[in-house]
């Protein structure tokens, strides 16, 4: 196989469009910057007090290096800019948006059918929404889905009861800047009963050199309601590194059910640093399906906190560790009530010099009974010079609890690629079906729409990586 | 000329050479046999031919209807027209059946072009009747958990989606019981025609009774020592091998 020589060829993403910004907080981050980004926003004195505490916390905390990888070190924060945006107004139709961003809409290829089946459409470019398109029928329901800034002034009373609560400002380094310097992201309540019947989509790029991407979502699905959310994500590459940290809560109130699905193709510059978890209440079901495409660094644990009886967790993720990357991801399932059960399913995908690694939290203590968790951790390793290490960290006490581990590491064969070829299919065509193979079952879990785009970003990535 | 033509070929493994100036020629539209006994290099033959990176040509010629396919990748070959069914066929997880040979059709197609799925399914299903598989085997992954007739049986499905017009069959008979070996065959036999040129590599007769030849050659370290007619078969099959080998020794 001559799949020594590496190099991603990125034929989406590598791309940008000159852009004018009304709003540019300058790079560096000061209590100064914190103002300018409250001050363009117009919020309220308490999110002001929000941001400029966080901040204090942010460079307080020392970098997790102790555990994580020190590429950390490489990010140059006071090379950053916080917070860019024009000065539009968030758009409702697709007519009213620029034909330089159509273009980039379309480079990106968000087929014709997904604008038709799904409901909503927030589009996050740079850190204003400039697109955003919601069906009447979400409306007519009773949800509210809008930017998390819209969220924070309109809704108050919603937004404030939970904003900052299922991951505080001072859970980690990154969690705190973006408490610090959040904007964008998406705010959605679903009320009582409501099963929200299309999903709702924001996809969202960064398209500024050296910008950092700070959205915050915030999503709660109160009793017996029902909601999906998919996010996806691509960036155009740039020379030097750019920084993407999120923060993601998500709120399920007793029998509530969420899917929260990511399919996340960073260009192999951005290092993608985000925060994800949900609370889960009695009964509730929450399902953080994610895949991790590109990127130079990507941490991220989605996580579930089941806090009430009976409550259900999964996490179910793909990631794509291409050559120079490492992808750091895995799940955090805390067990904090009885008969709560959580799942957990990964495959990672490690090729040329790239590099995926699980971390797994898995937590039930003495006191509970009837807890389950199953863990199921899947390496593919494409080339000899790729590497997978899985780290999982299960706490089950007690007698009545139980949990299960399986952990598997997987090679294609040039006797495979042989057989393959044989049919006439070239060696990367050969690769990409394999590795389409191996996640085959997971993909089957996303969305029709998502997963044939996934098949297509496998496609690209396989494309690049060899001969 | 409409012939895959193997002139003075010498293939190595290694440091270790295996084929040693085999010459052989299969025009269009005739079946020719390779027999011998283990260790021959029957299997190097097909893997070389078929362009396995670790099976080193180090000199000679292959030609597909006068073009060299030796500069060619596997799948160059295999799009030029040949076809290798395997005597182990690999297994690869996660991959259906049916859309693995949809993509192998799909790589043959110019740059834009689709495949029509109803016309793939309609053929797949007609040969996959010919072949007495149940329709299950479209939606199963690649030769995964299938018996060893099962495999071999979906090798000749997959010929005759590709319809090459070269193909190499190595062992295909081995593990087959009777039953099997009827079935495979009989997936052959319909395939013959001036479209297609087949090189059967056996060690046993027994597959020539089904599979019946125009020509058998006998090959013996890495060379074609004796030709014949669908007799010669026979005659070895009463004789051994080792009657070969001694009246190589006498000469």
């Amino acid at each position: 196989m001559s799949t020594d020589t590496l190099d991603i060829d990125r034929t989406r993403g590598d791309f940008s469009y000159p852009e004018q910004h009304t709003f540019d907080a300058g790079t560096g981050l000061t209590h100064d910057t914190i103002d300018y980004i409250s001050g363009v926003k117009g919020e309220p004195d308490w999110i002001r007090e929000f941001r400029h505490k966080a901040l204090d916390t942010f460079l307080a905390k020392p970098m997790p290096t102790h555990w994580a990888s020190h590429d950390l070190e490489n990010i140059v924060f006071k090379n950053i800019r916080y917070y860019l945006a024009n000065a539009q107004k968030p758009k409702r139709s697709w007519d009213d948006v620029s034909e330089d961003e159509k273009r980039t809409f379309e480079r990106l290829g968000i087929p014709e059918q997904e604008r038709r089946f799904l409901a909503g459409v927030e589009a996050q470019f740079d850190s204003e929404a400039v697109y955003s398109n919601i069906k009447a029928a979400v409306g007519e329901q009773g949800v509210i889905f809008c930017g998390s800034t819209e969220g924070l002034k309109e809704h108050p009373e919603i937004f404030r009861k939970w904003f900052g609560k299922v991951i505080p400002t001072g859970d980690n380094k990154f969690s705190a800047l973006n408490s610090a310097v959040f904007s964008g992201g998406s705010f959605i309540y679903v009320p009582p009963g409501v099963k929200v019947k299309h999903p709702l989509q924001a996809y969202f790029r960064i398209n500024a050199e050296n910008f950092g991407q700070f959205e915050r979502t915030l999503i709660i699905a109160d009793e017996g309601s029902e909601v999906m959310y998919m996010e996806g994500c691509t960036a155009p590459k740039f020379e030097t590194a750019t920084l993407h940290s999120a923060v993601v809560e998500l709120v399920a109130m007793k029998g509530a059910k969420i899917q929260y699905i990511t399919v996340q193709n960073w260009s192999a510059n951005v290092f993608n640093l985000v925060t994800k978890r949900a609370i889960a209440h009695e009964e509730a079901e929450v399902k953080w399906i994610d895949c991790n495409i590109g990127s130079r660094l990507t941490m991220k644990y989605p996580g579930v906190i089941l806090k009430g009886r009976k409550a259900r967790g999964e996490v179910i993720s793909i990631a794509l560790a291409g050559d120079g990357q490492h992808q750091d991801t895995g799940a955090k399932m805390v067990h904090a009530a009885d008969e709560t059960t959580s799942n957990i399913v990964s495959k990672s995908i490690s090729l040329g010099t790239g590099r995926a690694t699980y971390r797994g939290l898995v937590h039930i203590p003495k006191h509970l009974k009837g807890c389950k968790n199953n863990t199921e951790c899947d390496a593919l390793l494409i080339n000899s010079t790729a590497r997978t290490d899985t780290y999982p960290a299960i706490t089950v006490r007690g007698t009545g609890n139980s949990s299960q581990h399986e952990a598997s590491v997987s090679q294609i064969s040039a006797e495979q690629i042989f057989y393959m070829m044989s049919r006439g299919l070239t060696e990367a065509q050969a690769m990409s079906l394999s590795v389409n193979g191996f996640v085959n079952d997971l993909v089957r879990q996303f969305p029709m729409e998502y997963s044939v785009e996934l098949k297509r970003l496998i496609d690209l990535e396989m494309e690049g990586s060899v001969g | 000329m409409n012939a895959l033509e193997i002139k003075d070929l010498h293939v190595s493994i290694g440091d270790k050479e295996i084929i040693r100036g085999l010459t052989l020629t299969v025009p269009r539209g005739e079946v020719h046999a390779i027999m011998g006994p283990n260790g021959s290099g029957k299997s190097t033959l097909s893997k070389a031919i078929g362009g396995h990176p670790d099976y080193v040509v180090t000199s000679g010629t292959v030609r597909l209807d006068g073009v060299n396919i030796l500069d060619m990748a596997a799948d160059a070959r295999a799009r030029a027209g040949l076809f290798l069914a395997f005597q182990y066929p690999m297994e690869i997880p996660g991959v259906s059946n049916a859309n693995f040979i949809r993509a192998a059709l799909q790589a043959r197609l110019p740059d834009g072009e689709e495949l029509e799925a109803t016309d793939f399914y309609a053929q797949l299903y007609a040969e996959m009747d010919k072949l007495e598989m149940s329709r299950t085997f479209t939606a199963r992954s690649v030769n995964e958990g299938f018996s060893g007739g099962e495999k071999k049986r979906n090798e000749i499905l997959q010929m005759a989606m590709l319809k090459p017009k070269y193909a190499i069959l190595d062992e295909t008979d081995s593990g087959l019981d009777i039953d099997a070996l009827r079935i495979v065959s009989a997936g052959v036999n319909a395939q013959r025609g001036p479209g297609l040129g087949a090189l059967v590599i056996t060690h046993y007769q027994r597959l020539l009774d089904y599979i019946v030849p125009d020509h058998v050659h006998v090959m013996v370290e890495g060379r074609i020592v004796r030709t014949g007619g669908k007799e010669l078969a026979l005659e070895l099959e009463e004789k051994g091998y080792d009657f070969i080998k001694e009246s190589l020794t006498t000469v």
